[in-house]
């Protein structure tokens, strides 16, 4: 597969009222079309930073992110994100959400016909046609996320981005989202790079795993390839032993390389 | 002569202790879900019985205080004017109003006219004053929300200005219209022009960088990023902006009559004032409190109207 994502010696500082501080340097990563990236590492280590320069919403302080071997110089559409608190206008409902991302993509070439039918199909593939004509404060956290995933999806984007899309969500409802999102991205292709802070999760949807060190000054520490065959069942994997190794190697790099995190913390 | 400088100083003293207040609230402006929590832990029924007396017992509740708190108003009117003396009683009072307001729109002339005209004609210059200052303020404020050069460069204008007493405009009014009754809509377009652009400002300001951040990856259009965005967000503000400028606007208005003259409620009570009718002077005062009450109602009700259906 050719390259798709490229990013090159990129750093971020970020001016402080301390003084300069260094929260990313010397990240290498080149993810190819399809692939299904999880980013890990401890709490502020600078995933949501490495994620937000992908997005284009902030600029590298150096280095190079490329996509399509064109620079990243800002965010647009071709880049979805799905917010780490979904993000949803709450003046507007579940529909219109959607609506509002798929007028600003297709709008230009198609009618409003087959606009609506574009925001209600990707409303459909996550499950809440029922819930289409609701406000956000109307409806639950999960299916909040779920717009929010419908939102970043019904834009088609070449690289969906999520940043801990399923953070805030109880055991059950992630794990049903988890099967929904393996569908999905089977059923698009779509290159994804999810955050995430959940060992299962990086390993169950993922074709690699970016580990990142402590931060200050964070980079990637290992990358993990995930050789498991899909469409992969969380019921059958509990019991595989490339699963469970997979596991215990994230488990390893988090707790042991990585472990002084807390202490410092502390 | 020194009726006129009595006059300023009384009139200008009230709107400068408003601007003070306006200060504390713009900054404790808050989006309207505060206020309807507040609302339901104070309506909310304590002790359970059938719901006929339970409904009964509410309604005597939400009735029976401001009740006793009128009653007792007038009763300390009453025995205070009981001897007698230069300010009449309620019964007095009473008598003159009914005089008054069976024929409110008479008019014998310019200087004499039904207190229905006073009325209008005062809730005419706050109209047209207060419809001006938000034509320039609202949008003013989201040009000073959005660009942070901006609003360096005008905020100190904006802080040595607004604590002027808009009466204190009034002179350039004057001396630039040649006439009272748009120099009086002045002022009131001076005072209600900064709760506007402050809170609106502010509004724009607390937009959740979410939202923004939902505008960029979309690259919507500034259009629709104001439309979609910035218009439903800051609403609530803005609305805050509105009811704290027509408070303010209805105080100015009377004390900036009372300097200009020609028809409205300022002008009415000076006039009496010089007539000696001390009866009209005291419906005035009611008048004008329930004038500024039901505005100010109106437009908290207007307000949750509106945010109810954006939110
Ligand atoms: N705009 C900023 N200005 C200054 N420092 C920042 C800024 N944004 C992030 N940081 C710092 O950079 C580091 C990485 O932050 P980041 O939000 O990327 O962490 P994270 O890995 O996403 O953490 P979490 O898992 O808790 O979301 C943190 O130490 C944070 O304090
Ligand atoms: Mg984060």
């Amino acid at each position: 597969m050719k390259k798709f994502v490229q990013i090159e010696r990129v750093g971020q500082t970020f001016d402080t009222k301390k003084g300069k501080f260094v929260a990313l340097r010397d990240i290498d990563l080149t993810i190819r079309q399809g692939e299904f990236i999880a980013l890990i590492g401890h709490s502020g280590c600078g995933k949501s930073t490495l994620l937000n320069l992908i997005a284009g919403l902030t600029r590298p302080t150096t280095g190079v992110l490329l996509l399509e071997d064109r620079e990243i110089a800002g965010p647009g559409p071709e880049r979805a994100v799905v917010f780490q608190n979904h993000s949803l206008l709450p003046w507007l409902t579940c529909f219109e959400n959607v609506f509002l991302a798929v007028e600003r993509v297709f709008g230009e070439k198609e009618g409003k016909a087959k606009l609506k039918e574009r925001t209600a199909a990707a409303i459909n593939l996550v499950g809440l046609d029922h819930a289409s004509a609701k406000y956000p404060n109307e409806i639950s956290g999960g299916m909040k996320q779920r717009v929010g995933i419908a939102r970043a999806l019904s834009m088609q984007p070449k690289v969906l981005l999520m940043d801990e899309p399923f953070g805030a969500l109880d055991a059950l409802t992630r794990a049903k989202l988890q099967d929904e999102l393996m569908r999905i991205c089977e059923a698009t292709k779509a290159t994804t790079v999810m955050v995430t802070h959940d060992v299962d999760e990086a390993v169950l949807l993922s074709d690699r795993i970016v580990m990142m060190t402590n931060g200050p000054a964070a980079t990637i520490g290992e990358i993990i390839d995930v050789n498991l065959p899909r469409p992969r069942d969380r019921l059958t994997l509990a019991h595989d032993p490339a699963y469970i190794g997979y596991r215990a190697a994230v488990l390893e790099f988090l707790y042991e390389k990585q472990a002084h995190v807390e202490k410092m913390a502390a | 002569m020194s009726a006129l400088t009595m006059n300023v100083e009384f009139g200008a003293k009230i709107p400068v202790d408003r601007g003070i207040q306006d200060m504390a609230v713009v900054e404790a402006a808050a989006p309207p879900a505060k206020e309807k929590k507040m609302e339901k832990t104070l309506t909310v029924p304590a002790e359970a019985g059938t719901p006929f007396t339970e409904r009964l017992a509410g309604f005597g509740r939400a009735v029976l205080p401001p009740l006793l708190g009128m009653v007792i108003l007038l009763g300390i009117w009453y025995v205070a004017t009981m001897k007698g003396g230069s300010i009449p009683g309620p019964v007095q009072t009473w008598d003159a109003a009914t005089a008054l307001f069976a024929d409110p729109f008479y008019r014998n002339g310019p200087n004499d006219q039904g207190i229905g005209w006073n009325i209008l004609s005062s809730l005419q210059r706050v109209g047209i004053g207060f419809g001006f200052a938000a034509l320039v303020g609202i949008p003013l404020g989201f040009i000073l929300g959005r660009s942070a050069f901006l609003s360096a460069m005008i905020n100190p204008i904006i802080s040595l200005l607004r604590p002027v007493s808009p009466l204190a405009w009034l002179p350039i009014g004057l001396l630039v219209f040649q006439r009272a009754d748009p120099a009086a809509t002045y002022t009131i377009f001076i005072c209600s022009i900064w709760p506007m652009i402050m809170n609106t400002a502010q509004g724009v300001q607390r937009v959740p960088q979410d939202y923004l951040n939902v505008a960029r990856v979309l690259a919507l259009s500034e259009w629709k990023v104001v439309t979609k965005i910035l218009l439903p967000a800051v609403l609530p503000y803005i609305l805050t902006g509105i009811r704290l400028s027509i408070g303010t606007a209805w105080l100015v208005i009377v004390a900036a009559e009372m300097l200009t003259g020609g028809v409205g409620i300022g002008f009415w009570v000076w006039d009496e004032w010089n007539n000696l009718k001390v009866e009209h002077i005291i419906i005035a005062i009611f008048v004008i409190g329930i004038v500024g009450l039901v505005l100010e109602q109106s437009l908290i009700l207007l307000a949750k109207k509106l945010t109810k259906e954006s939110s």
